[in-house]
């Protein structure tokens, strides 16, 4: 089976001033469609530049990213967005909601990318939100829900497009644990039920135990793969 | 279309700026249509002033007058079909406050010269009979109620008579019709100029200045140096122009309108554009989160540029709509000020263009400058 996700001697170098600083140090790791991995480390182990790199926002000084059958260090960066239209769902630690939309107009923002009819496009959402539990919010603006139902409308933005691989940046960073429970079980179920890919960044070994596998990182290495029994 | 819930949400993010912003800007668009309106509605004014008559006035000043004997020796200037004089009254009735708008003329040449006057004949006739006689507007008849047969105690503010006093009291022998002449300055009360020369205690034997309507308008030119040459070397020398050339200089006596309108109009739109510029330049500023989490889903930085672009020309473009339709309205109040000032077209398309022109230079700059922006530092707060 080929893997969702490989990555092959990842070196990414960063320049501050004169200074460079390589903060992946030769990474290398492989991630079969529809697992869900939490990536865990200390600060400044190279999580989310792993995660940049995974999602295509940011690009390697050296080696290869294969995501979903395409090499992304390749593209160029007129290429990379709508890569990510196409395959891509973000959830982000602080929602990133956009505070003047309703939710539902939030979870069309990725749909107006695409070709779908309006009509079509209220269909998706209307679904999306339903999924999330949230079919009745679609009306609120993101400052009218609490933090748990904002990240949830963060996650139908994610899915309403239907992507094959979602990226989540510390999604349950800013929630309470019941909050925090309620996504990670969001987050299982589209592993599990829908086949999804997620890769997930995370400090909270609560979190991380909800995931089929986690990587641990220091220092710009891969230093633990530790799959959970089922 | 699709994109406009983005447009809108950029839009109302700062809801009281943008409000504020959209009345600035609809300020100065009203102030742009009220201005140019004026100036151009001066300008058709001046364009449907005919060409085929000339006016001759003293060289020195206008107030100095001319010799009633040009009369004569102008009328023989070859391409001078017929020659009127006008002599400023200063009349008002009871008190200064009711001034009106009299004239000294010479009923005889008058009506040949403004055929289009509405009068009849036997009017005409009476005025040229009658040497108290008055020939009123019916605007000013029907103003003050005054009808054929009625004495009107006129009194003048500048013609002193040789007892002393200062009124003429003329009878009303016709009621005319002036507004073919339009822009609302026409004379439209007429008096006997030898009623007035005979009683007067100064200036006698002058008139302010003539009315010269000619064959050929081609040849206007031709003609006006013509007349002047007639009188060069003389102790009145005159000055003569087109209707259209003597308007303007009327005009330009109280000031350079087009200059007045230009000046403030410049000032207001460059104003403009820096508060525009700045608007736009803090808004994609505190949006760039938000523009990162955009790019971040899919949109390209050109989808982004056009978005914030769109937001400007938005907010331009009905602020602007809002200001000159509010001009155009005001423009049915001016037109009782102005006669037939109307807002040309011309006007509000200029007004549409500048403020597309204002919204791509407010906010070209700032959406380049979004496109420049690193999703992964934005993302990171950095």
């Amino acid at each position: 089976m080929t893997p969702a996700i490989q990555l092959n001697g990842i070196v990414k170098t960063y320049t501050r001033g004169i200074q460079k600083v390589e903060v992946l140090h030769g990474l290398s790791l492989d991630i079969e469609a529809g697992e869900f991995v939490a990536i865990m480390g200390p600060s400044g182990s190279g999580k989310t530049t792993l995660l940049n790199l995974i999602a295509g926002l940011d690009t390697p000084s050296s080696g290869q990213v294969v995501v979903a059958g395409d090499r992304i260090d390749q593209l160029s960066s007129g290429e990379l967005p709508a890569w990510r239209a196409r395959h891509i769902g973000f959830v982000f630690q602080f929602y990133n909601l956009l505070p003047v939309l309703t939710a539902g107009r939030n979870v069309e923002v990725p749909l107006l990318l695409t070709q779908l009819t309006s009509a079509q496009r209220r269909q998706r959402v209307a679904a999306a939100l339903q999924l999330v539990g949230l079919a009745d919010r679609a009306e609120h603006k993101p400052n009218e829900l609490s933090g748990g139902q904002q990240q949830r409308v963060s996650i139908a933005r994610a899915l309403v497009a239907d992507p094959a691989l979602f990226v989540c940046d510390e999604p349950t960073g800013d929630l309470d644990r019941e909050s925090a429970e309620g996504i990670l079980q969001l987050l299982q179920m589209l592993s599990r039920d829908r086949g999804k890919t997620i890769v997930m960044v995370t400090h909270d070994p609560l979190a991380a135990n909800h995931a089929t596998r986690q990587v641990h990182m220091d220092k710009g290495r891969l230093v633990d793969n530790v799959w959970r029994a089922e | 279309m699709k994109y406009l819930i983005l447009v809108w949400a950029g839009l109302w993010r700062k809801r009281t700026r943008t409000i504020l912003t959209t009345l600035s800007i609809v300020v100065a668009f009203l102030l742009f249509g009220l201005l140019q309106g004026i100036n151009q509605g001066m300008n058709n004014v001046y364009r449907s002033l005919n060409v085929d008559r000339l006016y001759v006035q003293s060289r020195i000043s206008m107030s100095d007058g001319l010799p009633i004997a040009y009369l004569k020796r102008i009328k023989s200037v070859p391409g001078v079909r017929a020659v009127t004089h006008w002599s400023y009254f200063g009349g008002f009735y009871q008190n200064a406050q009711n001034s009106l708008p009299v004239f000294a003329i010479d009923a005889a040449t008058q009506f040949a010269v403004y055929p289009k006057i509405a009068i009849p004949n036997d009017q005409i006739e009476a005025m040229q009979h009658t040497r108290t006689g008055a020939v009123i507007s019916n605007e000013i008849a029907a103003k003050y109620g005054w009808k054929i047969g009625d004495k009107i105690p006129l009194q003048t503010s500048i013609w002193t008579k040789k007892d002393g006093g200062d009124a003429y009291p003329v009878d009303v022998v016709g009621i005319m019709d002036v507004s073919a002449y339009n822009a609302g300055s026409f004379p439209a009360f007429y008096v006997n100029y030898e009623y007035l020369d005979e009683a007067r205690a100064f200036g006698n034997g002058s008139v302010l200045y003539y009315i010269a309507s000619i064959d050929d308008p081609h040849r206007g030119s031709e003609t006006a140096t013509a007349i002047d040459t007639l009188f060069a070397n003389s102790s009145d020398e005159t000055m003569t122009q087109t209707e259209q050339a003597f308007a303007q200089s009327q005009i330009k006596q109280v000031g350079d309108i087009n200059l007045i309108a230009n000046s403030i109009v410049g000032a207001v739109l460059f104003t403009l554009l820096f508060l525009t510029g700045n608007t736009m330049r803090q808004s994609v500023r505190e949006r760039i989160p938000e523009l990162a989490v955009l790019k971040t889903l899919g949109f390209s930085n050109s989808k982004v540029l056009t978005l914030i672009v769109l937001e400007a020309v938005i907010l331009c473009l009905v602020a602007a709509l809002t200001g000159l339709g509010l001009a155009r309205m005001a423009f049915g109040f001016m037109g009782t000020l102005f006669g037939a000032l109307s807002p040309p077209m011309l006007v509000i398309e200029a007004g549409v263009g500048i403020a597309i022109l204002l919204a791509l230079v407010s906010g070209i700059p700032p959406a380049w400058r979004s496109t420049r922006i690193n999703i992964v530092d934005a993302l990171a707060g950095r």
